[in-house]
């Protein structure tokens, strides 16, 4: 590569490292979203009164960029109603109380896969998302037709405090590779690249132990410097294909996926059994046992957090994913989702923040930016209302990845004045658009 | 669970750094040099710095009071700009004159364009600059005790008269100047300091005095040793490292700061060889700062995957 992205240095906090995921007991209740997915809620199928079992489908894909939903305990249908998600949208919820048994849905066997049609459908049916905490249908990144010549499996786990990846990585490795080969036999990928930051050196060593028969797959050390696992940052530091605004992966050739969505691939693809259960991280300075866990989705970050010990002292903010790109929940009784790859109950002193202060141009945050973009001058250019310059700036290149907020010294939004300049670019557009008809 | 959750977006985690602890941070690099300049020319030294940090930060309080803002002292850059401006008066200025100077700093040049980060030019080098016409007496410049003083001439003055200085002199500050200016050696173990914190980067300071050495040394025909006494001498390395670095009026990205930097060295000859006053160095900072919006604007960093064109 002719040179690295730049990033930050965060701390690591990876507590949990090494601690193999333990199952938690069934929870008497779950909630499961129908949108646990970026795209179109899936329809409900069942109605309040039906029984269900593991792995029954209850609301099945609705549209190109959906993905189906399975109950994760076997009970009764109890509720089917709105609830607010993380992303502020209502979308129907479907709440299940469990008999406790667990029982399989009898219908589950696994899926026939002779072709690269049977494979894609195999991925449709098995519920998978973006398991690295972005939730893209997994289905439709193989179901394009732009040439694909590299998959890259993202291990990299750039986030303090998680480690529900590295855990699968290691503990799981023969299912990852086992996903990667059935997939190499539809796609026939020129290459295959495993990336995993250079401080998961027991993930490294599995992972290169079981592929070393395969001499497709090439496992990358990445340095650790956050945002190494953004997808962008990924293809560019794995294959040196740049990934411009607007469009996927599969544009340069490339088609990314979680390690851990592989894992559990591999799952379907052996059993039938589609994503109902997620290893999660469950740290932070308030958690009493970090430690990591195997949760049906659905279950309440409540019912994770009393299976790790409660909380030490009250925790002042709660997330879904790591610190850095993670989405704070307004109460404990919002459900694990398919793509939470750990919870997080921060105290006061993770949370402490120096006061904010005026912008002292230190540039800090352009630096810092693995995209080049200038927050401080898109921060001013959004307070002006300047959406030419918003657009000139390159707003819309931002991933979010916080490291502008995470080094300001005046400890100004700069992420959120991003975001939201990116809302107001989008709906200049938008408009300009309804113009031109 | 009776405390209620915050709700913020993400990052939701911080680094430790801050906007106080950066401008401690030039505190504590600058206190070599302060306690050299104690050393060298004694109580009337500790005496300028006192009264510039006092009125300086005074002068913020009050300031903030009159136009109904909030207090801003505890970010301690009113402390930074009081120091910068003590280092860069002789230790002879009437004690008046330097209060009038650091209120002049923090009120006109930076409280009225609206505070922090909104200054135009460093107020520090625009105060000096204002003492320099205003009232003229930073040229005659004090001498370290014990220092032959009977030319009555800093360096730079003396070199201008092609006289020889003593190079090792220089590099310890034994010669006459701003309390700040003298002592080389000091200023770099905390321009060091300040690359360790990385509250700098290399850019401005190396493209400063790198440009004023290599334009020096054509000027000079080629001599190494007068071209290094002139480096060493005045105010070159004090502002490359503390002034010319200062964020608020310099580039942000590399590219912008060698561009500063190159500017500023060389201005600074020009005006030391071809201009009316013996030291260019605060004239080439305050020029460059006032261009420097043009420079942060011609120099962002270039966007990873921008659109195609």
């Amino acid at each position: 590569m002719a040179f690295s992205l730049k990033g930050i240095h965060v701390p690591h906090r990876k507590n949990t490292a090494g601690m193999s995921a333990v199952r938690m007991p069934v929870p008497s209740m779950v909630t499961l979203l129908t949108a646990m997915h970026i795209g179109k809620p899936a329809k409900p199928i069942v109605k309040v009164g039906d029984s269900v079992s593991v792995g029954t489908l209850i609301a099945e894909q609705d549209g190109f960029v959906s993905s189906p939903v399975y109950s994760s305990v076997s009970g009764t249908v109890k509720n089917i109603s709105d609830v607010v998600a993380s992303n502020g949208r209502k979308v129907p919820a479907i709440t299940i109380e469990s008999d406790g048994q667990m029982t399989v849905e009898s219908s589950i066997v696994p899926p026939q896969v002779n072709s690269k049609e049977d494979f894609i459908e195999a991925v449709k049916k098995s519920g998978l998302v973006g398991l690295g905490g972005a939730g893209f249908p997994t289905y439709v990144k193989f179901a394009t037709d732009k040439k694909i010549d590299t998959l890259i499996i993202n291990g990299a786990e750039c986030e303090p405090y998680i480690t529900s990846d590295s855990i699968t990585m290691t503990e799981r490795a023969d299912d990852i590779l086992f996903a990667i080969e059935t997939a190499d036999k539809y796609f026939n990928f020129e290459k295959i690249i495993i990336g995993i930051e250079n401080n998961k050196k027991a993930a490294i060593a599995k992972m290169k132990e079981v592929t070393s028969n395969n001499s497709k797959i090439k496992v990358v050390a990445l340095k650790s410097v956050y945002p190494q696992g953004g997808e962008k940052v990924l293809v560019y530091h794995t294959t040196g294909r740049t990934i411009r605004v607007g469009q996927l992966p599969a544009d340069v050739g490339c088609i990314v996926c979680n390690s851990s969505t592989m894992a559990n691939l591999a799952n379907f693809l052996k059993t039938g059994m589609p994503l109902v259960e997620k290893v999660i991280t469950v740290d932070g300075g308030a958690v009493k046992e970090p430690k990591n866990v195997i949760a049906p989705i659905g279950t309440t970050l409540g019912d994770v957090f009393d299976f790790c010990g409660g909380f030490t002292s009250d925790p002042v903010k709660v997330l879904y994913g790591g610190p850095m790109m993670g989405i704070a929940v307004p109460d404990l009784s919002v459900p694990v989702l398919k793509q939470t790859n750990a919870i997080l109950a921060l105290d006061k002193k993770e949370t402490k923040t120096a006061k904010t202060t005026a912008c002292i141009k230190c540039g800090k945050c352009t630096n810092s930016c693995p995209f080049g973009i200038n927050p401080a001058a898109i921060a001013k250019a959004y307070n002006n209302n300047d959406v030419e310059l918003v657009e000139k700036l390159g707003a819309d290149t931002c991933m979010l990845c916080g490291c502008c907020s995470y080094v300001c010294p005046a400890k100004r939004p700069l992420a959120t004045t991003n975001n939201l300049a990116k809302a107001m670019l989008a709906a200049d557009r938008a408009k300009k658009k309804e113009g031109n008809v | 669970m009776e405390n209620k959750l915050h709700l913020s977006l993400s990052p939701h985690i911080n680094s430790k750094n801050s906007t106080q602890r950066t401008m401690l941070d030039v505190i504590i690099a600058l206190v070599p040099v302060s306690i050299a300049a104690v050393i060298l020319f004694g109580i009337p030294a500790l005496l300028v710095i006192a009264v510039c940090v006092i009125s300086a930060v005074a002068g913020e309080a009050i300031f903030n009071i009159a136009v109904k803002k909030e207090q801003t002292i505890g970010d301690l850059s009113a402390v930074v700009t009081g120091l910068i401006l003590a280092l860069n008066l002789p230790a002879n200025i009437p004690l008046w004159q330097a209060a009038v100077g650091s209120v002049f700093a923090i009120v006109i040049v930076k409280g009225i364009f609206g505070g922090l980060g909104k200054n135009i030019v460093n107020p520090a080098i625009a105060a000096r600059v204002f003492m320099l016409i205003a009232f003229g007496s930073m040229t005659k410049a004090a001498f370290p005790n014990g220092v032959d003083a009977t030319s009555g001439a800093t360096p730079l003055a003396d070199l201008a008269l092609d006289k020889t200085v003593n190079l090792l002199d220089l590099f310890l500050g034994k010669c006459g100047g701003a309390l700040g200016e003298t002592c080389t050696v000091a200023l770099l173990i905390g321009g060091i300091y300040l690359l360790v914190r990385k509250v700098i980067t290399w850019h401005i300071p190396v493209a400063f005095i790198g440009t004023t050495f290599l334009f020096t040394f054509a000027v000079e025909g080629w001599n190494i040793e007068t071209t290094l006494a002139w480096v060493l001498s005045g105010g070159l390395v004090l502002g490359a490292f503390f002034m010319a670095t200062d964020y608020v009026t310099s580039p942000s990205t590399a590219k912008g700061k060698l561009i500063f930097g190159i500017g500023a060295g060389v201005i600074t000859v020009l005006i030391r060889f071809w201009g009316g006053y013996p030291e260019g160095v605060s004239f080439a900072i305050l020029l460059m700062n006032i261009v420097n919006p043009y420079i942060d604007a011609a120099t962002p960093r270039k966007l990873f995957g921008g659109k195609k064109k």
